[in-house]
């Protein structure tokens, strides 16, 4: 594990991942014309040959991939997020989900912070369509430590798994954690607290340190980066509803569907508590500079402070 | 191949759609015309061409087929019965909810199904995976897809297609059902498709165009496919929508209802007559 953890993005620490693992035979990647940016051109640089490119065609891909899995090798598929698992959701459901084969659907560029491609290539709803897949896991990596582990776990995993990565660099947190260590479907207990908690996945986990530490002082806020969507840590999030009363979620998606969703399911059924979803208010995004769009549509620490004190008048 | 192998086949080929419309008949469910239509193609793979292992179905070096036409499941699963992959009293079973024998085949739960298919259009694309692994492993084994006609209206097959050729996949044979009808009927009614072996060409595949009903002109087409370097090769098999039992055969209403008690009879009794001609042939 790295100790001087550079901030990167988790796309580049993907990239980075997939070469290190790579000298694995059994690994094969697939991309669709975007291995510049997916980061599997790290890979397809190293091993060649068990690198293939699909070109903009991402239904091949994918069943390719599923081809490839059935004779025992364990598979990524590369595309944007709105790509890889939009354009090919009925190919990832029947010929990888439903078989249960060992491919990994990797979809980069998650949400607004694409920046000025705008709408087209701002994926909200992924997180959402992979969960509904029975057997699928959901992976989405805060920083680029945890998403080297996340890579290996899921390399060790057998099975479908859908693996969400960012455009953008990001503040590298997990290398720091004492004691830290990547489990699937085990949240990561980033910083404890006892007036609310606030539960972020992706880039919002670290709006949601800023914002714990902002309110420090004044409020005690739980910060939980819930890395894996599905399974979702279950006893974790009825934890934090007892010990603090209030929940918090924070997504770089549609506030429909995606985690808050799966942690609001958790706590209507086991522990219901005031409870607010923050994220994408069922809109597209837009065409602009990451960092504008960002505070536009609310994904920053000051809009998470201001969600805190709402939901402290709640308890 | 000898007289007395095509004669074998032809009963084995004739004992299969037996089984599939006694399947199908008493499911009360499933898709008749596109099983008795590949059922020619399917025999000559299982029986004369395939190298597998009923004792082995997971055995790395096996040929692969992917039946990407999956709702053929009758036929396939008969064949896969009477191949020893499993017992053939379990094909009455077939679409029941407590079976393993489901409509569209299931490469987790039946022996001897490489791949699970009932979207149409994937299966090229998976097949193409488990051709490139084979030049990737350095193994031996041919990768077969069987798809319909009408199935290739989805575009995916096509950049399956493109990218097969790109990718020198000379050990994938894709065969063409190759039946002119489709669910709502014609397939130049519903969505005209122009010349299937032209745009295979074009896409760059060797094309061999064959009777889909001759034991011996399939077996030669799979023959002469595996000689054929750097490039796929395509098979269309010409054939009949429901061959076999007259009153099925080019009718558009068996793409997916199944016989009634009347049909049934009939249907069985041309069958049983067929079965009993080649038997004296044998």
């Amino acid at each position: 594990m790295c100790i001087m953890a550079e901030n990167i993005s988790t796309r580049v620490a993907y990239g980075r991942a997939l070469a290190e693992f790579g000298d694995d035979q059994n690994i094969v990647v697939i991309d669709a014309d975007l291995a510049t940016s997916t980061m599997s051109y790290m890979f397809r640089d190293k091993y060649p040959e068990r690198f293939f490119n699909a070109g903009v065609a991402e239904a091949n891909m994918v069943c390719m991939g599923a081809g490839f899995a059935t004779t025992g090798k364990t598979v990524f598929v590369n595309s944007f997020a709105v790509f890889s698992t939009g354009r090919a959701f009925d190919q990832i459901r029947t010929s990888v989900v439903y078989p249960h084969l060992n491919v990994k659907v990797v979809g980069t560029h998650a949400g607004v912070s694409v920046g000025e491609d705008g709408p087209t290539h701002q994926c909200l709803e992924d997180i959402g369509t992979m969960r509904t897949l029975p057997g699928m896991v959901v992976v989405c990596p805060c920083d680029g430590t945890e998403t080297r582990e996340a890579v290996r776990a899921i390399i060790d995993y057998n099975g479908p798994v859908y693996l969400r990565l960012g455009r953008a660099a990001v503040e590298d947190l997990t290398s720091t954690l004492p004691g830290y260590k990547f489990t699937l479907g085990k949240g990561t207990l980033l910083k404890n607290g006892s007036d609310v908690t606030i539960i972020a996945t992706g880039l919002m986990v670290q709006e949601a340190m800023k914002a714990a530490d902002k309110l420090s002082g004044k409020v005690n806020v739980r910060v939980i980066d819930m890395h894996t969507i599905k399974p979702i840590d279950k006893e974790m999030i009825i934890s934090a509803a007892k010990e603090t009363g209030a929940i918090i979620t924070a997504e770089e998606h549609n506030i429909i569907g995606g985690l808050g969703s799966a942690v609001a399911e958790v706590l209507v059924e086991n522990c219901p508590v005031p409870m607010m979803r923050v994220g994408m208010n069922d809109e597209f995004g837009k065409s602009g500079k990451a960092a504008a769009l960002m505070v536009k549509y609310g994904f920053t620490a000051d809009n998470l402070c201001e969600k805190v004190e709402e939901i402290l008048k709640r308890k | 191949m000898d007289i007395k192998r095509k004669n074998e086949l032809m009963l084995t080929a004739a004992k299969l759609r037996k089984e599939a419309l006694d399947m199908v008949y008493t499911a009360k469910s499933g898709h008749i015309g596109g099983a008795l239509s590949a059922a020619d193609i399917i025999t000559v793979l299982v029986f004369e061409k395939m190298r597998t292992d009923p004792k082995n179905p997971l055995w790395e070096d096996r040929d692969r087929l992917v039946l990407s036409k999956g709702h053929a499941s009758p036929l396939f699963y008969a064949a896969l019965a009477y191949k020893g992959f499993f017992p053939i009293g379990d094909l009455k079973t077939f679409r029941h909810v407590d079976s393993y024998l489901s409509g569209h085949v299931e490469m987790r739960h039946v022996p001897g199904v490489d791949m699970s298919s009932g979207s149409l259009g994937q299966g090229l694309s998976v097949g193409l995976g488990m051709a490139l692994s084979a030049k990737l492993s350095g193994k031996n084994y041919r990768t077969f897809v069987i798809t319909g006609d009408g199935e290739l209206q989805e575009g995916q097959n096509w950049e399956a297609a493109m990218a097969a050729a790109y990718y020198k996949a000379d050990n994938l044979t894709v065969i063409v059902d190759r039946n002119h009808l489709q669910l709502e009927g014609p397939i130049e009614e519903v969505m005209g498709m122009g010349s299937i072996p032209d745009k295979f060409r074009a896409f760059g595949f060797e094309v061999i165009e064959i009777d889909g009903h001759d034991i011996c002109a399939i077996s030669d087409a799979v023959d002469k496919a595996s000689s054929i370097k750097g490039r796929p090769t395509v098979i269309i098999a010409e054939t009949v929508k429901g061959k076999g039992v007259s009153f099925m055969e080019n009718n558009p209403k068996f793409h997916g209802a199944a016989p009634n008690d009347e049909q049934y009879q009939i249907g069985a009794e041309e069958l049983d007559k067929m079965i009993r001609e080649l038997n004296a042939n044998i």
